[in-house]
């Protein structure tokens, strides 16, 4: 489904990552880890074309996306809060991506109902606009939002991050329901090892922008992940 | 510590992502500076000559104190409308052991070095030195010099308190208009002879220096009371707390008429009537509507018919250019996710100029009463509005791709009364007077119908190859969406 080859990103000559080949298969949920600068973000970023790439390319379906726009169609993302529209209500933002994603309101409406649990009572009815919602329920709104409209490839950047301990626990389900159940290939970055081997099938670890590991995920996953982090690793 | 802040804001301002637009706008905005400190010099210069010429029994000295009362008028009116309180990002500065009261009072000191507050000088300086030289009393001159200065300050920190006041409300500008207004005619109908009073009381500060203590005392108050509204915006929960304001549920329906640019103009509209800021815009068009009556009722102007056309491009695109300019950094808060989701520019750029096309059609429409002052005039403002449509428009979107600065708006930075100054004028000039100009021309050289007819033309070819130019435009926001995308992303 996602294809990565010979990508680089520098800033002048500060390499910030370099990906020689990554191919992600469809219907995977796909996990990024690594340290901070370690080129999560950028990769997310080259991915959805919002930077540009030094060398190399990835393709979303066969699709390079930095000389088409064709994968928008099909590829949902939720990278921080600048993807909400502050002045709009939750309601009122779901109903505008729907709309960019070609669903009618009563397709949102039902999609949205079926995340009821999720919301806590905390988003839908408010009559408040997502600016005034807190840092949680706006990154809630903003997830439920990537996933409306039936995407292929959906795209969040550590999503557990500012999350309370039950939403963390019902999103995991929602993203293994997406991927084993609907076949959407799903990639996540997070700093929460634990959760992140929870949830995805595979995890690559990238340092200084390279990738060092790249895990089928298993039992024993957790603990080498853990090793690795905190330097104690048996070479 | 002083000097730390003043580090801060120079990096601030080298640092930003639009320092190069910055640059370019201080440079004109230098030059602007530099004919106004010429005008005030000339004034300063010529005024006792002109005013013993033109009254010969009166004390040159005593006319001029009479002014006062007027300039001090006008002097506020284009302060609220052009000076701004020197903005600071005041957030990362509040947990840090700094005093609030230093923050404030750096705040407040700075605004008194505002260009606003020299100007004066230029003009009392060498009308001071003319009145000593023509042997007026040396001490009696100095104070009152000192005294012009004290009440350019009492104007400088009065604005801040009337714009603070006028923020929270929402015709911004209303205010202002009301209280000059007010002092305006309370004197002009001789109910209080404010300007007589106020001269006396400067003739007598001057003879009795002792006096001085009185506007004194005036500054002292308005910068505590100042300081005091600073200080409270100062802490992190009154910016927090603004209550979350009720839900404006419109849903725009009609907008489903213009198809597939739907969804971009409900948001668009929104975005207009929820965030204050854009919401000035519209309220400008009101303001800007009446702007003819400053003209076409004085017969002076009569005659001048290159003014009719900059009145029209004016009054029919007061939206255009308060809201166009600053596209696409309207969305600048949310523009990733613009960029990653399944829209196409060419949909977002014709919704802009659907908006803005619709205004002009609707102040055109607003604008026929003008017609009262002679059919010249609607027809200068109907070729206005083709030239707007057909030129203007895209003008100011290709000009939104050069766009780099962000705005917040949410408004929740502690000094942000109103967001933009003097600049936002400045960029508009060219669409206003670039269409007088050739409209000028084209009326000396041939005749007034020949100048409409240019205009209308221009306008048609404009509208004729929209396709073309909207595609151009498109191409110029692809090649720099990166830059954008990087800039929006930037707080400064």
């Amino acid at each position: 489904m996602i294809t990565t080859t010979n990508l680089t990103k520098k800033y002048n000559a500060n390499q910030v990552l370099n990906i020689q080949s990554l191919e992600i298969p469809k219907g995977q949920s796909f996990g990024l880890v690594g340290n901070n600068g370690a080129g999560k973000t950028t990769y997310f970023s080259l991915l959805l074309d919002l930077i540009q790439p030094t060398t190399g390319y990835i393709k979303n379906n066969d699709i390079q996306v930095n000389l088409s726009e064709d994968w928008k169609p099909f590829t949902a993302s939720f990278i921080d809060e600048s993807f909400l529209i502050g002045y709009l209500t939750a309601e009122e933002y779901f109903y505008f991506i729907g709309e960019l994603r070609g669903q009618n309101k009563a397709d949102v409406d039902a999609l949205v109902a079926t995340f009821e649990d999720f919301f806590h009572g905390e988003i839908l009815g408010q009559k408040k606009y997502l600016r005034d919602l807190s840092k949680g329920n706006q990154k809630k709104a903003g997830i439920v939002a990537a996933l409306i409209g039936n995407p292929e490839v959906i795209i969040l950047d550590e999503p557990f991050a500012n999350l309370d301990p039950t939403t963390q626990i019902k999103l995991k389900q929602i993203v293994k329901d997406l991927a084993q159940e609907q076949g959407v290939t799903v990639l996540i970055s997070s700093h929460d090892l634990m959760h992140i081997t929870d949830v995805c099938e595979r995890i690559v670890v990238l340092e200084k922008g390279e990738v060092v590991k790249d895990i089928v995920t298993s039992q024993a996953t957790l603990k080498e992940l853990e090793a690795h982090f905190a330097g104690t690793e048996i070479i | 510590m002083i000097k730390r802040f003043l580090d801060l804001e120079w990096k601030q301002f080298t640092r930003s992502a639009s320092f190069g637009k910055s640059v370019a706008l201080k440079i004109v905005m230098a030059f602007f500076a530099l004919y106004f400190v010429a005008m005030f010099l000339i004034v300063g210069i010529a005024m006792y000559p002109l005013l013993k010429k033109v009254f010969p029994e009166s004390d040159p000295f005593v006319m001029f104190n009479g002014f006062i009362f007027f300039w001090i008028l006008g002097d506020l009116v284009v302060r609220f409308f052009f000076q701004k309180l020197p903005v600071m990002s005041v957030k990362p500065l509040l947990t840090l052991p700094i005093k609030r009261s230093k923050v404030v009072n750096f705040v407040l000191g700075k605004s008194a070095l505002s260009f606003f507050n020299f100007l004066p000088l230029f003009a009392i300086v060498p009308f001071g030195i003319t009145l000593i030289l023509k042997d007026y009393n040396v001490s009696v001159v100095l104070v009152w010099m000192l005294t012009i200065v004290l009440i350019t300050l009492i104007n400088n920190f009065l604005n801040f308190i009337i714009e603070g006041l006028s923020a929270k409300t929402e015709l911004s500008f209303l205010p202002i208009i009301l209280f000059a207004g007010s002092l305006f005619a309370l004197n002009h109908f001789k109910i209080i002879n404010i300007a007589e009073a106020l001269s006396h009381g400067i003739q007598a500060i001057s003879n009795n220096p002792l006096l001085l203590i009185v506007p004194m005392l005036i500054l002292a108050g308005l910068y505590l009371y100042n300081f005091k509204i600073l200080r409270e915006k100062l802490f992190l929960d009154s910016s927090l707390k603004t209550k979350a304001e009720a839900v404006n549920a419109s849903s725009f329906e009609w907008t489903k008429k213009f198809g597939d640019i739907a969804p971009f103009m409900q948001l668009d509209l929104k975005l207009l009537w929820r965030n204050k800021r854009p919401k000035s815009a519209v309220w400008m068009v009101f303001f800007g509507l009446l702007y003819g009556l400053f003209f076409y009722p004085n017969p002076m102007y009569q005659d001048k018919e290159f003014l009719f056309a900059f009145v029209g491009i004016f009054v029919t695109g007061i939206f255009l250019i308060n809201f166009g300019q600053f596209i696409p950094a309207w969305d600048s808060g949310y523009y990733k996710m613009l960029m990653s989701q399944n829209i196409k520019y060419k949909q977002y750029l014709k919704s802009k100029y659907t908006l803005m096309t619709l205004s002009v059609i609707i102040l055109f429409v607003l604008s026929i009463p003008y017609v009262y002052f002679g059919w010249k005039i609607l027809l200068a403002h109907f070729a206005a509005a083709i030239y707007n449509i057909g030129v203007n428009t895209y003008v100011i979107l290709l000009g939104g791709s050069f766009n780099r600065k962000k705005i917040d708006l949410s408004q929740r930075a502690a000094f942000n009364f109103q967001g933009t100054g003097a600049v936002q004028w400045i960029i508009g000039l060219p669409l206003m007077l670039l269409p007088m100009g050739i409209f000028a021309i084209f009326n000396f050289a041939f005749n007034f119908e020949i100048g409409i007819l240019v205009l209308i033309l221009l306008g048609v070819i404009g509208i004729v190859f929209h396709q073309k130019i909207m595609k151009f435009i498109t191409n110029r926001y692809l090649a720099s969406k990166y830059k954008m995308i990087d800039a929006f992303d930037q707080d400064n």
